[in-house]
């Protein structure tokens, strides 16, 4: 069993299901992408993931426990952290109170954990007392990591971490983001830039109209001829 | 049971009330209710047509009702030559220097090439400057005019015209307050149009009770010109002495319910023609544009449409029909009270009549502008009564049982709300509900 | 020289005292507001009725206190009725909530429909209070009268001009002090204040946070309904109680939240003061000022001043309408705790 699968997942936000018969798996230690064209309900997918959306059919478990009718508050409590795509930071407190927010089910000494996201991104420990909002997009990103990072996940979620950074920016990024898997967590990422991303995954999904369409190892895919024809530009 | 049954049920069942009303009670009770029924009706349309058709909250019913009582005054009362002799022309002259100057800090901010802070300032001091040189004007003329006769006139009294004129007017004059105020407040997030109208009314109330030269202040004008025949006149005739006789009523009474039949009769034709008229802009494809951007502004604004003003010609047309039944209200009372206008029953009550009537459906506004006036009017006499029952087993002198009658009156307040919210809680369509179409 | 204090002793007595009081009374009304605001995010027209309302049940449960030979010395008993007020108040925001506003956030209605229903509360308080105190006025300021007398100032200073301070006027300024230093630290430095800034902040996050929502609302109806009830018994308090006025007061109330910045609690607390001093300055008579700082025959006739006092209404919708205008988001630009 893996730490966290949705099972023949059909659901989405009005009548019609954006996602069609769609079941993703992520096991401890792993780095996984999910990939696809526009509107492929890669989002979708991971926002069902987390309880985000109510599931027409298909069931959800974490270590084994169906999960599926759970909220995504009492999912955070289980050990799932989610970095959504958008206002993915509290704008008007500081970095610190982000983190502070972040390990707001915590009540343990969380001190520990503050030292290593600033170990994780220097960057942030010197502007620790400025406001989130007024950070560069690609701090920001950091700042959301961090925050999701907080509760000490089992499985951390991202959903388009790199959209609308620089490159420079989005390959330290995925740098970090590796730094993170390897200390046990399991990171799930939806992401457009595919190629850059199937690169750093241990797997990867290509997702079609909300539908598995491949999925492999990220090199395997990054291999096959099909998938780089359709999805990875040749 | 079909759409139209269930509405007749509804009403038949609203005029059953009245009717018994006139059999228990008096039917000078019945037709005096009825009268404000019709009255309430016409400002529920109004409030409708606003929200109902355009999902704007306009807490300032009050004050747009007031202006209409205000022109009531404005257009029947003979003008006072002594006062206008006092000050008139001055007077006058102020009111125009303060438009200008408005007028003239506006086209600043808007077009004058400076930066936004010069241009502030340049309109703010145009702005102060025209207003200490109104003051200048106005003051000695405002002083001369209230120095006439204070305890008969001391105000400039109006055009001597027929009162009924004043329907129009009232709508005219409550169409312009709501143009200025839309034109500052549509636009911007919809709780600022509700705080920014109930600002002006609160203000409206405050200028006519203040500026005794316009319509007498809290010293109210009183015997304005009436519509319909006077109550000693009737006596005095004989087909009505005979039909007193005939029916074997009072002949007081009898003049009086005549009269107040007359109003009826006006009132319905009122009543009928908005109705009528707001019926056919509800289908006309204004109507159908107006619902696409209440049930959907984003998408209405991204085809083109122009959402603020669209809104700022519902607000005003909404307040023009408020402002008529704001003239029709002074008209059937024969005197102008400012003190009377209270947010709760000018403004808020209206609301009430709106929402149980069933917002979107100008037929439901009617019946609730019938229903809520009902209830407001006789849940004084029912609470008075439920509390003496209650309170029948206390000590005739029980301080608190003294206490409890006095005032009942207030549990009228508690009822209104309660209905509000169960009505908003369980049948949120209200009593005749918007049709799809 | 002497005639410069005098100036400045005339303007402190009858403009800086008074709308330094008026001015904390609108900054405690305008909080409550804006703190609805930035968490349940709607405008509550009911607050004025709730605020009449905590300023009633001080009246009474002074009238009690009195009865019962409880009183603290110089400083008026409504002190002492004042947490029986909050706990009352918050108890009926609580009740309020529970019954009402719950629902919709089930629903989740929009702001209009929670405009709405604050209109049925309006209804439903304002009946009550006069149904259970009646619509008249009631003097509940006891104790003594001054914290200093305008004959005292003078005998002090030697100056021809008085100077006094109500004992209403200490009180409600120290008090709103204290409870502005509170609220503050509660959200800056507190985990559940911080949740609540970080809920109106970004309602989704703070789910994904762990935040519980109905804790926010719980605490965030607790905070209204005390700074209500507070605001309420000062001025009741200061001026006398009035049933009928705290309705009026809706219109400064929101002009002070919306000119400061809606959600944003110092933009409250700044425009309270700014509604404040615009509106004694403007309808203060500057005559004796001028009569002060000028030589004799430079005295105008008039009583030079800009705005009748009745029209004291009018300068909190003036200043509204031209945020409105100029900067609709406010001096702070709202929407966060």
């Amino acid at each position: 069993m893996s730490l966290l699968e949705g099972q023949a997942m059909f659901g989405g936000y009005g009548a019609a299901d954006i996602l069609q018969d769609c079941t993703i798996a992520i096991d401890r230690g792993e780095v996984v992408v999910v990939v696809g064209p526009n509107g492929a309900g890669k989002s979708t997918a991971m926002k069902a993931l987390f309880g985000m959306l109510d599931l027409r059919k298909g069931s959800v478990f974490f270590n084994g426990d169906e999960i599926t009718s759970m909220l995504p508050q009492e999912r955070v409590r289980l050990g799932m952290g989610f970095v959504p795509q958008n206002s993915n930071v509290f704008t008007s407190m500081t970095v610190e109170e982000n983190l502070e927010m972040g390990a707001f089910i915590r009540r343990d000494d969380y001190s520990e954990s503050i030292a290593q996201v600033f170990r994780l991104f220097p960057a942030l420990e010197e502007k620790r007392s400025q406001p989130a909002g007024e950070l560069s997009g690609g701090q920001r990103q950091q700042v959301a990591v961090g925050r999701a990072l907080m509760t000490n996940p089992a499985v951390l979620m991202l959903d388009e971490p790199t959209a609308g950074v620089s490159p420079i920016v989005m390959d330290e990024l995925f740098d970090r983001i590796l730094e993170v898997a390897k200390t046990g967590i399991a990171v799930m990422m939806v992401e457009q830039n595919a190629r850059q991303a199937l690169e750093i995954a241990d797997r990867g999904y290509v997702l079609v109209q909300g539908q598995n369409r491949y999925s492999d190892t990220g090199a395997a895919l990054l291999a096959d001829k099909n998938v780089r024809k359709a999805f990875l530009g040749g | 049971m079909t759409e139209r049954l269930r509405n007749s049920l509804l009403f038949a069942g609203m005029a059953a009330l009245l009717v018994a009303v006139g059999v228990f009670q008096s039917a000078n009770l019945a037709l005096a209710i009825l009268n404000l029924c019709l009255i309430s009706a016409i400002m529920a349309l109004g409030v409708n047509i606003q929200w109902g058709y355009a999902g704007l909250f306009n807490a300032g019913v009050m004050g747009f009702t007031a202006l209409g009582g205000l022109a009531a005054v404005i257009i029947s009362v003979p003008p006072v030559t002594e006062a206008w002799v006092a000050g008139g022309l001055r007077a006058v002259s102020g009111l125009v220097l303060g438009v200008l100057t408005i007028a003239l800090g506006i086209l600043t901010w808007k077009k004058l090439s400076l930066g936004k802070t010069a241009r502030g300032w340049t309109s703010a001091l145009i702005i102060v400057t025209g207003v200490i040189a109104m003051r200048w004007v106005v003051d000695p003329a405002v002083e001369a005019i209230e120095a006439v006769e204070p305890a008969k006139t001391g105000f400039l009294g109006g055009f001597g015209l027929p009162i009924m004129f004043a329907w129009m007017a009232g709508g005219a004059l409550a169409a312009l307050a709501a143009w200025a105020i839309g034109k500052i407040s549509l636009g911007l997030r919809s709780d600022y149009l509700a705080i920014a109208t109930l600002g002006i009314s609160e203000i409206i109330i405050y200028v006519l009770k203040n500026e005794d030269w316009l319509a007498r202040g809290v010293k109210n004008v009183n015997g304005l010109p009436r519509p319909v025949p006077y109550e000693i006149e009737l006596q005095a005739t004989l087909w009505v002495q005979n039909l007193a006789s005939r029916l074997d009523i009072n002949l007081i009474e009898l003049s009086s319910i005549i009269v107040k039949l007359c109003y009826a009769g006006l009132f319905v034709v009122v009543l009928a023609l908005i109705y009528w008229l707001s019926e056919r802009a509800l289908r006309s494809p204004w109507g159908r544009m107006m619902r696409a951007i209440r049930d959907n502004e984003t998408a209405a604004g991204a085809m083109g449409k122009n959402v603020t003003s669209r809104h700022l010609q519902v607000f005003i047309l909404g307040s023009a029909v408020i402002g008529i039944a704001g003239a029709m209200l002074t008209t059937l009372d024969g005197i102008f009270t400012p003190s009377t206008y209270q947010p709760l029953r000018f403004t808020f009550l209206v609301w009430v009549m709106v929402i149980v009537g069933g917002s979107g459906n100008n037929l439901g506004s009617i019946l609730g502008g019938f229903v809520i006036w009902f209830f407001w009017i006789e849940a004084e006499p029912l609470g008075l009564g439920l509390i003496n029952f209650f309170t029948s087993s206390m000590a005739e002198d029980s301080a608190l049982r003294i206490h409890l009658l006095q005032n009942a009156a207030y549990t009228r307040y508690i009822t209104m709300g309660v209905v509000l919210l169960l009505v908003l809680r369980f049948s949120p369509r209200g009593l005749i509900p918007e049709r799809n179409r | 020289m002497i005639d410069i204090l005098n100036a400045l002793a005339l303007l402190a007595n009858f403009v800086i005292v008074p709308a330094l009081a008026y001015g904390s009374q609108l900054a405690l009304g305008a909080l409550g507001v804006t703190m609805i605001y930035a968490v349940l995010r709607f405008s509550n027209f009911a607050h004025g009725e709730t605020m009449s309302f905590g300023a009633m049940i001080s009246v009474l449960s002074t009238w009690g206190l009195q009865e019962a030979g409880i009183t603290i010395g110089s400083l008026p008993t409504a002190l002492l009725a004042l947490p029986i007020s909050i706990v009352a108040t918050v108890c009926v925001c609580l009740l309020s909530d529970r019954l009402i506003y719950r629902y919709y956030r089930t629903q989740k209605a929009a702001p209009v429909t929670y405009l709405i229903i604050s209109v049925g509360v309006l209804f439903i308080l304002s009946g009550v209070i006069r149904f259970i105190i009646g619509p008249k006025d009631q003097i509940f300021a006891d104790g003594q009268r001054f914290i200093l007398k305008a004959r005292a100032f003078k005998e002090m200073t030697g100056l021809d001009q008085g100077l006094a301070i109500k004992t209403t006027q200490g009180v409600t300024v120290i008090t709103a002090v204290v409870i502005v230093a509170l609220l503050f630290w509660f959200l800056n430095q507190t985990r559940t204040g911080k949740s609540m800034r970080a809920y109106s902040d970004n309602e989704e996050l703070a789910l994904l946070s762990g935040i519980n929502p109905a804790r926010v609302v719980m605490i965030t109806w607790i905070i209204t309904g005390a700074l209500a009830a507070i605001a309420g018994t000062l001025y009741g308090l200061d001026k006398g109680y009035k049933p009928f006025t705290y309705l009026g007061l809706v219109l400064p109330i929101f002009s002070a939240a919306i000119v400061g910045g809606v959600g944003n609690p110092v933009g409250a607390i700044f425009g309270g003061f700014v509604i404040a001093f615009s509106e004694m300055l403007l309808t203060f008579a500057y005559k004796r000022v001028i009569a002060y700082l000028t030589p004799g025959e430079w005295v105008p006739d008039g009583l030079m001043q800009l705005l009748a006092t009745d029209y004291k209404l009018a300068v909190s919708f003036v200043i509204l309408v031209i945020v409105l205008l100029i900067k609709p988001t406010g001096m702070f630009s709202g929407k966060t705790l």
